[in-house]
């Protein structure tokens, strides 16, 4: 197996910058961290997760679809579409690696999603095997393996380095594209360190939560559950799980006048907002038990429905880090079903 | 003082005195207890919790059961007594049916201080004296508890309960020099490109999440003017940075005068921005020019923006006590 | 486009409709000269205006903002100018704080008798802010042509 050393990981950013833009996770304070182009002397964060997914690089929070400009009585139909410059994003762990396949199904689904497209086809995501899982962790639970990642590249820490695999063809030009950094060993401690951390992982005390009695044709079991209203009465209202979430993937396409023009854009939204789908006859959802439900019969019971059984989370735990009342998916997937 | 508090919550509930509590419940860390509205003394006995990681002010639930029959007890700390004086004064709850039980507070922990320390895969957190020992998968670590205090505890303006109608655990003073203002000064002092650098790298990290507003006891509008597509300035994200700024300006601008300096809108963001800053620039402002005031001591007293004297400072004072 | 052109900053003057809206009027009338991309919006009263009118004038393009109301004492609405004078001057100390240049807004007093202060206020205020030159802090791109 390809080997680097950790004190040649700069070797490593450095090559692959030559041929494309890095992206790489860095501590902006104390607890968290964010993905920020790699320059000569960046360091990488030694944190479990970026505080906003990876997500943003595929689908990012604001991106103008058309623009409209008008001069005189004539109106000029602007495509910003460019073709995306070839980046990779370091660092991705598991579950920010399955969400793409997720996101996949929505966006590449027909009919294509160019935008989402262009992007995705110009991104070599390079993971990172998960050596300190959080107890806020429960990707297990949705069949993922947090020791071994998919992705394009997979790192895994190991023995003073990195143990390097493509998985991907993509992955492989990519990494044979760097030349001769690497050193071949044999990939023993690279398994040891997997197998360490699948120990860890059963430890963990979200791992083994049931998924079981979700999932596609459930919407009448769970749809009137009385325990929503408990559920959701603490809410707030905000989006942040929505946010920072991985998978979560809905938007709303507004228009900004600029005065000049006017600019289409589309721009995240969040099912836990009082406008959130509203149409001319007004809103659908009234209250926020209903938006709350929204969410979770999203992740739980419709998108499987659609996706032959495929959960729509993948339990990077983001929500449950940064709820600000802590109510959170695992709340509601142990308390649903149970007595009131 | 948990069980003292769940003892006295279930003798009122059961004596039909109150129809309903609200608390916190236990959640599935030792850290994360979710604000709930409790209405047996079942539910209380099995959830109820509150340690040193129930922060969250639950002042602002009292909008929820306003309408609702009957009186509704609240465990309110100290700084969230002064968010229930502000809201009764701006006669959003009816303070008749509420029955405020008053906890001492002596300062709440910080989960993310722990985490910061490289603490992970927490299990448990036990309070030991002067420590906190937390249990997690990767075997135990003792902190002290003045490491991780909630930012907003180390500089609390007032540990005194500002409303209550009974008081478990202690009552405590104002405290005169909280050092709250420390910050606001520093950058006050820094020159006006550096503080434009400071904030647009604060702002920047923003999602627009709206935490910061939705969890504000102060932020009672029935559809915030972001939210209204007809207002002309909704957004559901900042597609350009100055709506980040118009965001959080106007956000602290519309409290400015009610905010209780509670701390909630920067313990809530995913982000960490210091978004009190700005509250407390209000806050520091106001008690300048038009004299020493603090929203939510009393419950019938006009506070600085809508109220005036014949001789105020004109806005010009602004360009002179600059530097620059 | 013509290169090399002189920065000429826009003005947007909110003048409350008693007073400073007829002292605009005034200058006029004395024909007292001062610059045209001073854009006027007349308001009902000087407390009429919202911190997000502010913001959003420099959103949309404004280099400065005025806002002119009848002096204390004379509010046609007898209060009105004492509460703008609270909240412009918070809003202000705000934007300061935020580090957006203090010089690029201001408050002035302006009767319905006082053309002359008028013409002299937007005169200087334009001067001041052509030699601050653009709004970059507050502004927000997609308005920019």
């Amino acid at each position: 197996m390809k080997y680097i050393a950790k004190t040649n990981l700069e070797q490593f950013f450095e090559a692959a910058s030559k041929k494309l833009n890095v992206y790489v996770p860095v501590d902006t304070d104390g607890t968290n961290s964010a993905y920020k182009k790699w320059k000569s002397g960046t360091k990488v964060s030694e944190k479990l997760h970026t505080t906003r997914s990876a997500k943003d690089f595929f689908f990012p929070q604001t991106e103008n679809l058309v623009e409209f400009k008008m001069t005189d009585r004539k109106i000029e139909i602007i495509d910003p579409r460019r073709e995306t410059e070839d980046f990779a994003i370091f660092g991705v762990r598991a579950c920010d690696v399955r969400s793409f396949s997720i996101l996949d199904k929505v966006f590449l689904a027909e009919p294509v999603d160019t935008y989402y497209k262009n992007r995705r086809e110009h991104g070599v995501i390079i993971s990172m095997a998960c050596r300190r899982p959080e107890e806020t962790c429960f990707c297990k639970a949705f069949g993922i393996d947090a020791s071994a990642p998919e992705g394009d590249v997979v790192f895994t820490e190991a023995d003073g380095g990195y143990f390097i695999e493509a998985k991907t063809e993509k992955g492989s030009a990519f990494v044979d594209s760097l030349g001769d950094i690497f050193e071949d060993r044999d990939s023993t401690p690279a398994e040891a360190a997997q197998a360490k951390t699948k120990e860890i992982i059963d430890l963990l005390p979200l791992s083994n939560i049931d998924t079981a009695k979700f999932g596609g044709g459930k919407t009448e079991e769970f749809w009137n559950d009385k325990n929503w209203a408990s559920l959701s009465e603490a809410c707030i209202a905000c989006g942040t799980c929505t946010f920072v979430c991985p998978t979560c993937q809905c938007y709303d396409i507004k228009d900004f006048d600029t005065g000049h023009g006017v600019v289409r854009f589309r721009t995240w939204d969040s099912c836990m907002y009082s406008d959130f789908t509203k149409m001319a006859h007004g809103n659908n959802r009234l209250t926020q038990k209903e938006r709350f439900r929204q969410r979770f019969m999203h992740k739980l019971v419709y998108f499987p429905e659609n996706n032959n059984g495929e959960f729509g989370c993948v339990g990077c735990g983001r929500c449950l880090a940064s709820c600000p009342i802590s109510m959170n998916i695992v709340k509601v997937m142990k308390t649903l079903g149970e007595e009131e | 003082m948990q069980e003292v508090m769940k003892k006295r919550a279930i003798e009122l509930l059961e004596s039909g005195e109150v129809a309903r509590v609200i608390g916190w419940k236990k959640g599935e860390f030792a850290y994360d207890a979710t604000p709930a509205i409790f209405e047996t003394a079942d539910e209380i006995e099995k959830d109820f919790v509150y340690d040193d990681f129930t922060a969250a002010n639950v002042s602002k639930y009292l909008l929820k059961v306003k309408t609702l029959d009957g009186k509704t007890l609240v465990f309110l700390k100290p700084c969230d007594t002064y968010s229930l004086n502000q809201l009764t004064a701006e006669k959003r709850v009816d303070r008749e049916k509420i029955y405020v039980i008053g906890v001492g507070c002596e300062g709440k922990a910080d989960v993310e201080k722990i985490k910061a320390r490289g603490i992970s895969g927490i299990v448990g957190i036990e309070a030991d004296g002067d420590n906190y020992t937390v249990k997690t998968v990767y075997g135990d670590e003792t902190v002290a508890k003045a490491d991780v205090m909630a930012d907003r505890c180390i500089t609390c303006k007032s540990k005194k309960l500002a409303a209550y109608d009974e008081i478990i655990g202690e009552d405590g003073e104002e405290i005169a020099n909280s050092g709250r203002f420390d910050l606001v000064e520093k950058l006050e002092q820094m020159t006006s490109e550096e503080r434009f650098e400071f904030w647009q790298g604060e702002l920047s990290r923003c999602i627009r999440c709206n935490a910061c507003r939705n969890v504000c006891p102060a932020c009672t509008c029935e559809q915030c003017v972001f939210d209204n597509p007809a207002s002309g300035v909704a957004q559901k994200a900042a597609a350009d940075s100055f709506e980040e700024k118009l965001f959080h300006i106007i956000r602290a601008y519309h409290v400015a005068g009610r905010c209780t300096d509670c701390g909630e809108c920067s313990r809530v963001c995913p982000e960490h921005i210091p978004l009190h800053l700005l509250n407390r620039k209000f806050i520091k402002d106001m008690d300048e020019l038009y004299g020493e005031y603090q929203a939510g001591e009393d419950e019938d007293v006009k506070h600085p923006l809508i109220s005036f004297t014949y001789d105020d400072a004109e806005p010009s004072i602004v360009r002179e006590r600059g530097m620059e | 486009m013509q290169v090399n052109e002189k920065f000429v900053p826009t003005i947007v003057a909110f003048c409350c409709n008693w007073c400073s809206y007829a002292g605009a009027d005034l200058s006029g009338t004395n024909r007292l000269q001062y610059p045209a991309n001073v854009k006027i919006i007349r308001v009902p009263c000087s407390c009429r205006v919202n911190p997000m009118f502010i913001l959003r004038a420099f959103q949309r393009g404004a280099d400065g903002v005025i806002i002119c109301g009848c002096h204390p004492g004379d509010c046609h609405y007898t209060t009105g100018n004492y509460y703008a004078r609270r909240r412009m001057t918070m809003l202000f100390s705000m934007l300061d704080f935020m580090g957006i240049e203090r010089k690029r807004t201001r408050l002035e007093w302006v009767s319905a008798a006082e053309g002359a202060k008028f013409a002299a206020t937007m005169n200087s205020f334009v001067e001041e802010i052509t030699s601050l030159g653009p709004n970059r802090r507050l502004e927000d791109l997609r308005c920019k042509k």
